[in-house]
């Protein structure tokens, strides 16, 4: 289970969190314009990326405030916090842990099937 | 050479100690070029592979996997087998599975012990009661055996279920008698000792690091083992296949989460059945060793980490106790993660997309041990004919433009 930094509360558990997904999605102008594609992919397709992610977390069981956070999901390492306001962090700041798209970090990723 | 297993090749092999068996495939170098790759050393993979073998007579195959074969989500689900699923398309591609595995074993000859010891759904309130009867009249229509059980005859079957005294008592459940659990491992291995009989090179410890494309169309995959061109490439890498897809320029409306699952310390027959609660979220079989083999939920946030939070098995095991008080004092021996990929619809893509020559299966989210041999069955079709077979077509990448969903959320057992 994390451990999140609420940037309101402080550092409290996971479950009192609930997590919102991609962050810095935007929705696309002028939707009556649009092919039923584009709002497709606006609708159904999110980033998945491994490694540097950005996404959102709501503090449901506390102050219920929304905030946007760097997280790396080859390792789950939270690396930033940020208010929705605050600018949003450049991934060239963090360090990429795994060296190929689909590869494993040296420690923290869980996974023993791939000789490292 | 053909390697069959009798009772004559055990007792010969054990006149030698065992020390003799051949090897069940071959560990090739890759070579410059193949008709098809299939990028995924899992059970759909390597049925991919299989089927286009034998199906399809494709002769130039290769599959790669980054780790060892089955060490993904093949080795890490709870085996559940059923194909009591809510809507037409995805009845007749469940279907479509339990009947290649009702005859695996035989087609392989290698015992991939199927065991048909049925499937129970569990109903806890009156929405439940209405959605399971629903699915159970759905199920019926679809030539799909499914009944409805009573309370008593729960009872009956599973007399360790606390059905009365608990927070969401049990008032019914759906049962699929051909449904059941196989051994996880000997699907790939069996898959994987028949495709190699029948020429494909299955190429172990190879990560696909980027598909390469040119002017639309696939020219090969970069891998750790150098660069490798093909016709036609299938992805088949469970929670890793949206990430190959990106390095194609293709983004599918996948996320990964890492799904849990654990297993006690080896007790005497207790459960001869499957039981499946969406409700609670607990679900148990009994393996043949003894274990008993609990399914839990999936982490709210994206992962590759094949791990998971304890806060999932806690409320698994909490389910667990209260339905089945006597499981209160087990130990649990091991719990594990596969990271698994989610579509929004809760149902598969099995389709060919903008690339000419690149295709792929994937998208099975929490439930597709079930529907190996059928997923590879339709998709190495796909892949053969450029176009799906009739039992995979609604599962296209396009119904996310039509909005043509096969929205299965109501009939998959972890809530997505």
């Amino acid at each position: 289970m994390l451990v999140i930094d609420c940037p309101y509360c402080g550092p409290r558990d996971q479950s009192e969190f609930s997590n919102g997904g991609e962050a810095h999605v935007k929705r696309p102008d002028g939707s009556q314009d649009i092919s039923d594609r584009e709002w497709g992919e606006y609708v159904f397709i999110r980033s998945n990326p491994k490694g540097l992610f950005y996404e959102r977390w709501v503090h449901s069981h506390g102050c219920r405030k929304w905030f946007n956070c760097v997280r790396d999901t080859s390792t789950d390492e939270i690396l930033e916090i940020y208010k929705l306001d605050d600018p949003q962090p450049p991934l060239k700041k963090f360090e990429n842990k795994i060296k190929t798209p689909s590869g494993e970090p040296d420690v923290g990723s869980g996974n023993f099937t791939v000789k490292k | 050479m053909k390697k069959n297993y009798s009772i004559f090749s055990i007792a010969r092999n054990a006149l030698s100690g065992h020390k003799n068996w051949p090897k069940m495939w071959r560990s090739p170098e890759p070579r410059e070029f193949y008709d098809a790759i299939i990028i995924g050393g899992g059970g759909h993979g390597l049925g991919t592979a299989y089927y286009l073998a034998k199906e399809h007579g494709l002769k130039n195959i290769a599959l790669i996997e980054k780790g060892w074969l089955g060490g993904g989500n093949t080795g890490r689900n709870t085996t559940i087998i059923r194909s009591n699923y809510l809507w037409d398309d995805s009845a007749h591609l469940y279907e479509h599975s339990l009947k290649l595995w009702e005859n695996l074993s035989q087609e392989l000859n290698y015992n991939v012990m199927f065991s048909q010891r049925g499937v129970m759904n569990l109903a806890h309130n009156e929405h439940d009661i209405k959605e399971i009867k629903r699915r159970v009249s759905a199920n019926n229509l679809n030539g799909i055996d499914s009944e409805w059980l009573s309370k008593e005859e729960i009872q009956k079957m599973v007399p360790i279920m606390n059905t009365d005294n608990l927070r969401y008592p049990v008032l019914g459940a759906s049962f699929q008698p051909r449904g059941g659990v196989a051994r996880h491992d000997a699907i790939a291995w069996g898959f994987a000792m028949r495709a190699d009989e029948m020429g494909v090179d299955i190429i172990q410890n190879c990560e696909a690091k980027q598909i390469r494309t040119k002017n639309g169309k696939i020219e090969g995959v970069e891998t750790s083992k150098g660069f490798i061109r093909a016709n036609k490439i299938g992805v088949v890498a469970s929670g890793h296949t949206g990430v190959l897809a990106e390095t194609a320029g293709i983004r599918l409306p996948l996320q990964s989460k890492p799904l849990q699952a654990l297993v006690s310390e080896p007790i005497k027959p207790i459960i001869n059945t499957v039981v499946m609660s969406s409700a609670v979220h607990a679900y148990v079989s009994q393996s043949d060793k003894g274990e008993l083999v609990i399914g839990a939920g999936t982490d709210s946030y994206n992962s590759f980490t094949q791990r998971g939070g304890f806060n999932i098995i806690e409320e698994t095991i909490r389910a667990m106790v209260e339905l089945y008080p006597v499981f209160g004092k087990m130990k649990m021996l091991r719990q594990w993660g596969g990271i698994v990929d989610i579509c929004p619809d809760a149902s598969p893509i099995i389709s060919k997309c903008d690339v000419e020559g690149l295709f792929f299966n994937c998208g099975w989210g929490t439930g597709g041990f079930k529907a190996t041999p059928g997923s590879a069955n339709v998709f190495a079709h796909t892949i053969a004919k450029n176009e799906p077979h009739q039992i995979n077509a609604a599962f296209n990448l396009d119904r996310f433009a039509s909005g043509k969903l096969v929205d299965e959320h109501g009939a998959a057992a972890v809530a997505h």
